[in-house]
């Protein structure tokens, strides 16, 4: 569904994405992890076209994206850190964003009346607080009900309950055959959700297989567990 | 009242939407619905900002006091061309740059959605454009038109205001999508309406201070292509029979750019100063990174 070919990146002399390749298909949840600055934000703004590749191509369902905007309607993006206009009401995001969208199919408002969105809708975004700004990044995230959800450390800023509200969301959407990709460093937040595991190393892929081979090959069950004796496993290689 | 306004409008644009949608039409037709919808939002933004309607107030003032205060309307429009080809340019320059980046959000906001990015920037462009048109119109305009004495003259320095504000609102536009840096992009404005107000005017004294035993008129007809707020300077006074004060290189303008294919000539010059920068801010607002 997804396919990404030698993807290269470069912010002045930091290179931030090295030949990056890899793919990816429906029903997937893939866990996104690395150290901080390893390129993983990089990598999901390449595929959104927020960042522009300095070589190398992106294609979601055999379609190029580079410089095309259409296929934005498919992808569902929750930002790490969700920044918006000051002077909109809560309200008036959504209402902007639904505007532009003009969707025929009737919104996916599931995870606005978990959040209880209404009950804050009146507010302007500037009073907001960090874990709140995250719940209505959430909700746009997964209000068109996209077949891709692009989910950059969804859980940072979030309350334990608002963690499982959302979790128990990411697990419907799974169950209907999304290709779900997520970062984060709360790995024990994935540990249910993930089918694959993509880990990122100074802007190169150094693992990317499924949740079953990594945990058979590191012997451990936990995803925690089982990346740091990858990590381990690494240091022993280097030296 | 706005909420139902703007609801109606939306319905309106979807109920059109099905009727049209041939399968290839259908994507650009709801890209230039979404941009109508953006610049809308943008236009609301900006009016219910109070620099702008200062600016009107401002404008309505001058022009107001300056009609009262002489007792030729001649003089009266000269001294409101010289304090409009300062101000305007200004508040083109830094109200838009500063807007720009204030709602720096909402743009990436924008881009993550299923827009062009051509589309976003237009819709800055247009918003900022006829926000500063509307506050012209009726800063400049409505008291121009109660002294209606004044005809073509006041007309023309109408509409030479409105294409300064859209060129200069260009010229902001390129200043703010170069640096992500808001302090560096404010400066940048500032130098530029430094430059072409002030500073361009020092380096052509200059050159015919130094180069006065040539034959300058020529070049100075270039010259003052290069910045348009001589342009429209030259325009306007050229209208006004007061060329004559300008000697011989006055004569000169007068039998180029008094001419129809003078006019037009001067004409496109503007459109150039519109087109240049906005497809250079273009180029780099396709290619940037958020």
């Amino acid at each position: 569904m997804l396919t990404i070919n030698n993807l290269t990146k470069s912010f002045g002399r930091f290179r931030a994405l090295d030949n990056v390749s890899v793919q990816l298909d429906e029903g997937q949840v893939v866990a996104l992890i690395g150290p901080n600055g390893s390129g993983k934000t990089t990598l999901l703004k390449c595929i959104l076209g927020l960042v522009i590749p300095d070589s190398g191509d992106i294609q979601l369902k055999g379609q190029n994206v580079l410089y095309h905007w259409g296929y934005r309607r498919s992808i569902g993006y929750m930002p790490q850190i969700g920044r918006y206009p000051d002077n909109m009401r809560v309200r008036q995001v959504f209402e902007v964003i639904r505007e532009i969208r003009n969707s025929d199919e009737t919104p996916d408002t599931e995870l606005m009346e978990a959040f209880g969105v209404p009950q804050f809708e009146n507010k302007m975004m500037r009073t907001l607080s960090g874990g709140t700004r995250q719940k209505v990044s959430a909700c746009l995230a997964f209000l068109f009900n996209p077949p891709v959800l692009i989910l950059d450390e969804p859980t940072a800023g979030l309350d334990p309950l608002s963690v499982e509200i959302l979790k128990d969301k990411i697990q419907r959407e799974k169950q209907k055959g999304k290709l779900i990709l997520i970062t984060s460093h709360i790995l024990s937040d994935l540990d249910e959700l993930t089918t694959h595991v993509l880990y990122l190393m100074d802007g190169k892929i150094r693992v990317h297989q499924s949740m079953d081979a990594l945990k058979a090959e590191t012997g451990e069950g936990k995803l925690n567990r089982a990346i740091a004796q990858l990590m381990k496993q690494d240091a022993h290689a280097t030296h | 009242m706005q909420r139902t306004d703007s609801q109606a409008a939306v319905t309106a644009l979807g109920a059109v939407a099905p009727i049209t949608s041939h399968a290839a039409a259908a994507p650009r037709a709801s890209a230039q619905s979404a941009m109508l919808r953006i610049v809308k939002y943008i236009l609301m933004d900006i009016l219910r900002n109070k620099i702008v309607l200062g600016y009107t107030l401002f404008l309505l003032a001058v022009t107001f006091g300056l009609f009262n205060l002489s007792d030729n309307p001649a003089k009266g429009l000269i001294s409101l061309l010289n304090i409009l080809l300062i101000f305007t340019p200004l508040v083109s320059l830094v109200f838009s740059t500063i807007y720009f980046y204030n709602s720096y959000e909402f743009i990436e906001l924008l881009a993550a959605q299923p827009l062009r990015r051509s589309v976003i920037l237009w819709s800055q462009y247009l918003g900022l454009g006829i926000a500063l048109s509307l506050a012209t119109g009726v800063g400049v305009g409505v008291p121009l038109l109660i002294w209606s004495g004044l005809g073509g003259t006041g007309l023309l320095l109408l509409f030479i205001t409105i294409v300064l504000s859209w060129v200069f609102v260009a010229i902001a536009l390129l200043a703010s999508v170069m640096t992500r840096d808001k302090a560096k992009g404010i400066g940048v404005a500032l130098l530029l309406w430094f430059y072409f107000s002030l500073l361009y005017d020092a380096i052509v004294l200059l050159l015919m201070f130094s180069f006065n035993d040539y034959p300058l008129e020529k070049a100075m007809l270039a010259l003052v292509s290069l910045n348009p707020i001589d342009l429209g300077r030259v325009i306007m006074l050229l209208q006004m029979d007061v060329s004559a004060l300008m000697g011989y290189t006055g004569a000169i303008f007068r039998e180029f750019l008094g001419t129809i294919w003078g006019m037009v000539y001067a004409g496109a010059i503007l459109c150039c100063w519109i087109a240049i920068p906005l497809s250079l801010s273009f180029y780099i607002f396709k290619r940037k990174d958020f």
